[in-house]
């Protein structure tokens, strides 16, 4: 029982983790159809920036949740102003040029403060489940995922800004006719994009080691769920996540994380075989 | 003209009264020698027009002759390589279309390009984007405009018919109260029922709100139904003027247009 009890917070944690590293590149690729491959780099970004406040004496939890997506997300908005703008509706020229910044931003990093692994501590103890300890930290990842869901879902369905930047995703061309400056949707929506990958970093950083190159260790499996998911970015992100998460921690603990890792793959295969639009491209469609 | 004409009959006249002399008004859209096209192959050789404040103008032309090309550059989606296009005085040839909107110019597409997955009170919602009043009251008016939305407003716009997209793409243009409407072949692939319809309903608010059209079509009775003065577009420049009082007349427009 109270094994049962650890497994599923820890795969509600898996799940989390996914939520939390897929949102910001499903938001850029679900709106605009950008392969953002700097989003591991946003990630590292956002982390470093928790690092460097929590280090100046900054209170954990802003330097954590609320630094990070600020600084990303103004980061995303002067890259998108700067070089991504230029490329809109040219697939493979942006997926040259996140290259390029991802590989810049890494070079950028080790120049200023070193190859070396970071880490900050985790600002919450620990909790038992029955006879098993089991970090407080992770609810906070879960609660944070859960927000950041959350937050995009009423954003979207809730506000102008979201009706308009639905309607702008589907067709720029009427959303000007009605005076929408399509331009200006894009920035933001890269901006927010790179502002979730920000939190996702920060909120990350704790529990992994901050180095320059982190990013890679999340990318492949933020790209599988996105693909997975399908067009519709809240529900799509949610429900990929979930299998997926629940399929890498299950085999985890009952083998290795790293055939914990290669049933993920595998899996996220099978689905893309299946659903080859993703899963919101077959069901939900309507969704958000 | 060789195309098959549409099935319904013409409609009646409408008594000339409102026919009033082009000259008599101030204009409220321009174009002169106004040249664009796709890339390096050109389509509009020099369109030159006027359309004055609250007068219904139509365009007819066969398919291929630019009418579609000539409303997307007068919206800004197309470049201007030669000519100017004035709103109201003010010269727009070089502003966006997002700018040429926000100026009062109302854009109904060919193929209505409805938010197909957006419901049909947020196309509406779109619409209002434009337009300083409240939201619930200019979709409340749209509404009473056009009654048959109602019954649609929570269902996603790309699940209605093509004739009630057409009714939902005027409502949606007219939500933002623009100062002219530059409407492409709305009779494409419709009802006739929803036709008379949607002349009629731009008849009566056309009337009382002041508004201006500029129609592109090829369907006779559609052009004659709504149109005051109608210009033949052939070939990417306006050949001739049909008057305003052969222009009200479905029959007399393709013996016009036929006697060349």
């Amino acid at each position: 029982m109270d094994l049962a009890g650890l497994l599923t917070f820890n795969v509600l944690t898996g799940i989390a983790t996914l939520v939390l590293i897929t949102l910001g590149l499903g938001v850029i690729y679900g709106m605009m159809r950008i392969i953002n491959l700097a989003h591991g780099e946003f990630m590292m970004l956002g982390a470093y920036t928790a690092v460097m406040a929590n280090g100046a004496g900054v209170n954990i939890w802003i330097a954590m949740l609320v630094l990070p997506p600020l600084v990303v997300g103004a980061v995303g908005l002067v890259l998108e102003r700067t070089v991504i703008r230029f490329l809109y509706g040219r697939m493979m020229d942006t997926m040259l040029a996140t290259w390029g910044i991802s590989l810049g931003l890494i070079g950028l990093i080790t120049t200023v403060y070193g190859n070396v692994v970071r880490g900050v501590s985790t600002p919450v103890g620990s909790f038992e489940i029955g006879r098993y300890g089991a970090s407080l930290y992770s609810l906070v990842i879960v609660a944070t995922a859960l927000a950041a869901l959350t937050g995009m879902f009423l954003l979207l369905r809730m506000t102008k800004f979201g009706l308009i930047l639905r309607a702008t995703m589907q067709n720029p061309r009427m959303a000007a006719a009605m005076g929408v400056s399509p331009d200006r949707i894009y920035m933001a929506t890269f901006g927010l994009g790179a502002a979730l990958a920000g939190l996702a970093g920060g909120v990350l950083a704790p529990i992994s080691g901050v180095s320059p190159s982190m990013g890679a260790a999340y990318i492949s499996r933020a790209f599988i769920t996105v693909l997975g998911g399908g067009p519709a970015i809240v529900t799509g992100t949610g429900l990929a996540s979930s299998v997926f998460g629940v399929i890498n921690e299950l085999v985890s603990f009952r083998t290795t994380p790293v055939i914990g890792d290669v049933a993920l793959l595998v899996a996220a295969i099978l689905l893309i075989r299946v659903l080859p639009q993703g899963i919101t491209g077959r069901y939900l469609r309507r969704s958000l | 003209m060789s195309r098959p004409m549409n099935a319904i009959d013409p409609l009646p006249l409408t008594s000339g009264s409102t026919a009033v002399a082009t000259a008599a008004r101030p204009a409220l859209l321009s174009v002169e020698g106004l040249h664009s096209g796709y890339g390096r192959i050109p389509i509009l050789g020099g369109v030159s027009l006027t359309v004055g404040e609250g007068e219904f103008v139509g365009i007819l032309g066969h398919n291929g002759m630019g009418k579609t090309t000539l409303l997307r550059t007068l919206m800004g989606y197309l470049p201007v390589t030669a000519g100017r296009i004035r709103l109201g005085g003010e010269d727009i040839a070089r502003r966006s279309p997002t700018a040429r909107a926000r100026l009062g110019m109302g854009f109904v597409p060919q193929g209505r390009e409805i938010f197909a997955t957006l419901s049909v009170r947020e196309n509406l919602r779109m619409g209002c984007l434009l337009s300083d009043r409240d939201e619930d009251e200019t979709i409340a008016d749209s509404l009473a405009v056009f009654p048959r939305l109602k019954a649609y407003l929570d269902r996603p716009g790309g699940a209605l018919s093509g004739g009630e997209q057409q009714l939902l793409a005027l409502a949606r243009c007219l939500c933002g109260n623009p100062r002219i409407l530059l409407l492409d072949e709305p009779t494409e692939g419709i009802q006739p029922s929803i036709i008379e319809e949607i002349i009629e309903t731009l008849q009566a608010i056309g009337r009382a709100r002041g508004l201006t059209i500029l129609l592109v079509e090829q369907n006779l009775t559609f052009i004659a139904g709504l149109s005051e003065r109608v210009l033949i577009l052939q070939k990417g420049v306006v050949t001739r003027e049909i008057p305003p009082e052969i222009a009200r007349d479905r029959a007399m427009i393709e013996e016009f247009v036929g006697m060349e």
